[in-house]
Formats: C-alpha cells, structure tokens, sequence
C-alpha cells in the first residue's frame, strides 16, 4: 500500500506501527503528548495508547534519558523524544557515560534498546540552541549507533528498525525537511538500517552527504549535470556505524570524494570519512577528499545562518576544486 | 499519620551529631542506643526473633571482616583501588535486609553490605576494584544493579525501573542508594522530580556519612537532608545509620509504602565514614582525629554486639564462631582475588553492541591478529 507521507507524518506513523507492534514500547519527551510534540512528530499517539506508553515527562532532558535507562532495565523500549538538537546536553552524562556504557558493563546481561529521537540541524530560522549537528559526540562514543534519515521512506522503516534494534540508537531527524513528502510503499521490504546507499548515479565525483544535506547534494549533482558533470550522490543514512563499502566502490570509479555536513568542519564526520576513504582508495584518488561543512562557529544567528550551511553553491565550488586537482 | 507522612519543619540548618557546637539535632529514628539498648519507636516497631539479631551481627562482621581484608589487599598491591564500607555496615546491611526478593537495589560504589545483602559473591565486586571487570555478578538475577561511579546517576535509572514495576502492575519495590555529596547533583535531583510526580515506587536511601571525599556536608546544603524531601513532595525521614535495627525497621516502612502505591520516601542514614573515601585518599587532610574517636563510640558493630550479649541473646561461643567464619571468608577473599584470572585482551571488543558493528568487527579482527603477531600469539 502506498501513501505520500511527509517525513514528519511518516515518523508518526512509523511510530504508531511500532507501538502496535510491542506493548513495551514506550515514548517519553516534552509535550509529546496532548500538543504531540513541537513538531507534531507524536500526534495523536497519547489520545490511542494513554498517558502511560506516551508520557509527557517534567522538563529535564538527563531525567528523560536515565528514567529510560531504568525502564529499559525494566524490559520496555524506550523512545526519548529531544525537543531540539541543542537541548540533548543536559543529557549527554546520562547517554555517554549510562546509556552507551550499560551493556558492556555488564558483559551483555543488561540490553539498552532506547531510541533518542532529536531533530537535527538548521535553515528553520531559529533562535540560538534549536539548529544544531551534534552527531559527532555521539559517533565518537562507543557503544551507540548513529541514524541520520533523508527522506519520508527511511523515516517510516527507519524508526521501526531502530525501535525494534537491540542497541541504543541515536535517531536524527531532519527538522527542516519534516515537510518533504514522498511516495512510501507501507508494505515493501524496507532496507537495512545500518547501510548506506547510492541515490544517483554518476561517474566525475563521488558525493556524500546524510539527513538534511541529501537533498542539497542531490540538487548540486542535478546542478552540475546541467553543466555535463556527472555526480554519483550517496546517502550514507547511518553516522555510526559508517557503512563505506558503497563509497570505497564509488571512488575506486570516480576518483573524486566530497563530504557535505552541517555539522562543523573540524573533527566532523567528514575527517573520519576523508581518513578512512584515504586510507582504502589511495591509488584510486585523483584528488583529496574534500569536505563541505559548517565553519568551526557556534551556529550563528538565523539571519546568517544561510552563509553558515553548506549550499549548492559551495557544494558545486568543492566538486570544481576536486576536479582541479 | 504514620511517621512517614508527618509533615517536617525546618530546624538547625547544619545538624550533626559530631559537631557538638551545634544543637542536637532532631527526629533520630533509634531503636537501639549506642550502648545497646533496645527503644521504642510506635511507629517503626521491630518484631525481630532472637535468630534474625543473631544473623544481622553476623552479616555485620564478615562485611566489615571483608572490607578490612580488601583494604589490605589494596595495600599488597592486589586491588587497584578499594573504596572502604567501614562505619556504614549498619546503614547498608539494614538496608539490604529490608528488600523482599522481587526488590530492586540501585548502588553506588560502596554498597558491599548491600550486595552482601542480596546475595552477591564478594569475589563478584573484588574484581571490579582489581580492574578484571566492572563487577561480575548478575545484575538482573542478583536484584541488586551494576556499581554505579558517575555520581547520582543510578537515582534515575531506579525511578525509571520504579516507573517499570508501576507499569507492569507489580509490587516490587526499588531501592536507590546515594551519599550526602550526590543531593547536590542535579540528575539527582531530577531523578525526585520524576519519582514524585508520578509516585514511583522507588525509595531514596541516603547515606550521609558527613563527607564527600574531603568536603563536608555544609557544603552541600543548609538544611538537615532528609527535609530536603518535602519540597519533592514526599516524606523524609533521619535513621541512626549506625543502628541496623533502626535502618532495617524505617526502609522497610518505606519500601511497604512504595508497594501500596504510596510514592516514594527519603531516607536520611545518619552516619560516618570511619575510613578514607577510597585507599587513594588522606583523611587526615580534612578531619580532625577526635571526630573519628567520637564516632567510634557510636559503632555499628559493637552496639549490637552489646545488645545481644546483654540480653543473653548471644554468648561466647557465637561471637568466636562468627570470628572464625569472618577469617574462613577472608581467606576465601584473599585466595580468590589473587588468583583471579586477568580477562582476554580481545574480551574488550565484546559485549560493546548487543550486535556487534563491522567496523568494530574489523578493528577487533586487526587487534587479534596485532597480537597473533607475536611469538605465542594472544588467548582469546
């Protein structure tokens, strides 16, 4: 059965289909439930399951996170909405140091299935703390897995997977692209979780981009097509673990690697991938990988935010200083 | 109005039975003075058998006959670090004793009457302080979770356990243990916020042993502790920590509250630590001798000894029994933990993801074969 979902209403649904799925799935946040949650992600869920599977919690973001913790030990499955990006951090103790901790500790006898559920990154002309790409920290720290979705299809499947996944995931949602509609097939046979995948086919740059910069990549390589470039798009979709084998193919082909990222340049996800891809591709590079991030700022008042985020334009100024080379 | 309902009023601002300038301090729930006699409180009666007394001494003095073979352990150079109970087995082992088996028990780092309590091999926690693990024992079938060292961290995770037992329509009870440094830490002070508005099943115990390492407990608040209770919304009440009777009669006042849908209670566990904070540290850097020469007339141990031997409750021949099991289990201790295999080098690759990633997959492989590399490889 296929529907048009916007993202937002697919991870609604997606949500919804989850609970049905497993009485133990339980979702906690701020104003998740009567207002169904700033963006409206959670609508409805509490009228059709209660105030005990969807449960507006006080306002502390590390007591949504380490009540998680003990009713994951409890047997249920957690979902922690974060109301913003730049809100995560008065829960970060409880997700380093607990959360991504708890299963190693105790050598595999205790699980952690919580899912954090945190709308990522900027363009919504937002005050300061609500347009954030706090990906890195979590990539960097062992123990979680990393989920950064695109579009409305991988949004659906998405969070059921990471719902129905044994390890703590954290689950970045594009809130500027919540409004992005697409065409989901509600009864196909949705793709791994933890893989990445190519979008477009192309043979001068191999591109990469996850959650809000897919559609920018995917508009440089339309872009540059105009102009007789070729450009191979891929949707890395998951941060940690990073799925490179697809890009390593690309490249071996291309030749050419550009990342593009909200998050700042320095220390992003992009130096891990320019390292690694470095590392396994080296006879096959023409150029050196090059990255397309944010500038190494605090993410600048919204009337600048549009020289801060990497566009189509400085995406296309990297695939030219690739070719270059 | 049972007592753990009485409303509570604001009194001396920094209470202590060890700093005699200030006013004594109030609602010291005793059932046995420092001299070993039996009081009575109407409202936390013990109905003990002569057995169940004889039985906390003995849980008394092998954890205290544990710790002190740990600390020399330490000493030799066979624990990394130990963090001493000594002073606190009343407040711990009452504690521990209060819990019904279905409880759940959320430690710090220095619960090893608790864990004793609930069954756990000491050998179990020894390897944590050797640095093999992080604790061996099972936390799921021990009731009794994983040592907890990010401070006040474990107060959450117990109130969202408590917010599981509500769901599940059970009767379990779920115990969280903290310190007096850990009221000034905000998670903990969530994890109330959250216990209380939704009534959780769940029991704060605090173990005010007058320190946080070095700083004292004026530092971390100007009111008695257990008053801090009513501005969550819930009862406080102050025990002698040092009296286990008192300690075992309170808790399990509490935990029965929790179970009949009461919310939760803080306990105040009035205590010292007689030893360090760890056997990394110099107490006598920031205490004066005099306080701990104080406090020892107030010892756990030899005040229910006193009572038991007073009243013809135990003899001789009991005390010696106890003595000569406290060394068998020493022995054991010290056999055990020297002998304690170290863990595989590659174990550490597992257990990071219930599905272990292939990037992860691929680095432990080049681990192994790093090792594999040397003359008689590594043991997997």
């Amino acid at each position: 059965m296929t529907e048009t979902l916007t993202i937002g209403k697919a991870l609604n649904l997606g949500l919804r289909r989850a609970m049905e799925d497993d009485a133990k799935v339980v979702l906690m946040g701020e104003d998740i439930g009567k207002l169904g949650g700033v963006f409206r992600i959670t609508d409805g869920l509490q009228k059709d399951f209660g105030e005990d599977r969807v449960v507006d919690t006080p306002l502390a973001e590390a007591g949504i996170l380490g009540t998680a913790v003990g009713l994951a030990m409890r047997g249920y499955r957690p979902v922690c909405e974060i109301q913003f990006d730049g809100f995560v951090f008065p829960a970060y103790n409880q997700i380093v140091t607990q959360v991504a901790k708890i299963h190693a500790r105790s050598k595999g006898r205790v699980a952690m299935p919580i899912v954090i559920r945190i709308p990522m990154g900027g363009g919504i002309g937002a005050v300061e703390h609500h347009s954030e790409s706090p990906e890195a920290y979590f990539a960097h720290t062992a123990g979680l897995k990393v989920v950064a979705v695109s579009n409305p299809v991988d949004a659906y499947w998405g969070i059921q997977q990471a719902i129905a996944h044994p390890d703590p995931i954290v689950f970045l949602e594009p809130k500027r692209r919540y409004w992005e509609k697409a065409e989901v097939d509600t009864s196909a046979t949705p793709d791994p979780l933890f893989g990445s995948r190519v979008v477009r086919g192309g043979d001068d740059v191999t591109l990469l981009a996850y959650g809000p910069m897919v559609k920018t990549a995917l508009q440089a390589a339309q872009a540059a097509a105009d102009e007789g470039r070729s450009i191979e798009v891929i949707d890395l979709r998951t941060v940690s673990p990073l799925d490179l084998d697809p890009v390593f193919e690309s490249v071996r082909r291309t030749g050419r690697c550009v990342v593009v990222h909200e998050a700042p340049t320095t220390l992003g996800l992009g130096a891990e991938i320019a390292a690694r891809v470095t590392e396994t591709c080296f006879h096959s590079l023409e150029a050196p990988v090059l990255r397309v991030g944010g500038y190494d700022t605090p993410y600048p008042p919204s009337k600048l935010e549009e020289e801060y985020l990497p566009d189509l334009d400085r995406v296309l100024d990297a695939v030219d200083r690739a070719m270059g080379f | 109005m049972t007592a753990l309902r009485q409303a509570t009023e604001v009194v001396d601002p920094v209470p202590g039975a060890s700093a005699p300038h200030l006013p004594q301090q109030p609602d010291l729930v005793q059932l046995l003075t420092p001299e070993g006699e039996r009081v009575e409180q109407p409202d936390y009666s013990l109905d003990i058998s002569d057995e169940e007394l004889r039985s906390l001494y003995r849980d008394l003095a092998l954890v205290r006959r544990w710790d002190v073979e740990a600390t020399a352990l330490q000493r030799q150079g066979e624990l990394g670090i130990w963090a001493s109970l000594l002073g606190q087995e009343a407040a711990q082992v009452g504690a521990g004793r209060a819990l019904a088996d279905g409880d759940m028990a959320f430690p710090t780092y220095r619960e090893h009457g608790v864990a004793w309590a609930r069954g756990v091999d000491p050998l179990d926690v020894m390897s944590l302080f050797r640095g093999v693990d992080n604790g061996g024992w099972d936390p799921v079938a021990r009731r009794f979770n994983l040592y907890t060292i990010v401070i006040g961290a474990q107060c959450l995770h117990a109130t969202g356990y408590a917010m599981g037992v509500q769901r599940d329509g059970s009767e379990d009870a779920v115990l969280a243990f903290l310190g007096d440094g850990a009221t000034s830490q905000g998670e903990v002070n969530e994890a109330m916020v959250f216990a209380a508005s939704f009534a959780a099943p769940v029991v704060f115990f605090c173990q005010n042993n007058q320190y946080a390492i070095s700083v004292p407990l004026e530092r971390q608040t100007r009111i008695p502790l257990y008053q801090r209770a009513a501005g969550f919304g819930f009862p406080g009440v102050r025990v002698d920590g040092n009296d286990v009777l008192a300690v075992l009669a309170v808790t399990r006042a509490a935990l029965q509250a929790a179970r009949e849908g009461q919310g939760p209670t803080f306990i105040e566990a009035f205590t010292y630590r007689m030893g360090a904070h760890t056997t990394s540290d110099d107490p006598t850097r920031y205490r004066l001798a005099s306080e701990l020469e104080e406090w020892k007339l107030r010892d756990p141990i030899a005040r229910l000894k006193a009572h038991l031997s007073r009243d013809g409750i135990a003899d001789a021949a009991f005390f010696e029994s106890v003595d000569a099991e406290g060394d068998e289990l020493a022995a054991r201790i010290r056999t055990g933990t020297v002998e304690m295999p170290d863990p595989a080098p590659s174990s550490m690759f597992e257990h990071v993801y219930a599905e272990q990633t292939p990037p992860l997959a691929a680095q432990q492989a080049e681990f192994e074969a790093y090792h594999a590399s040397f003359e008689g490889g590594v043991e997997r």
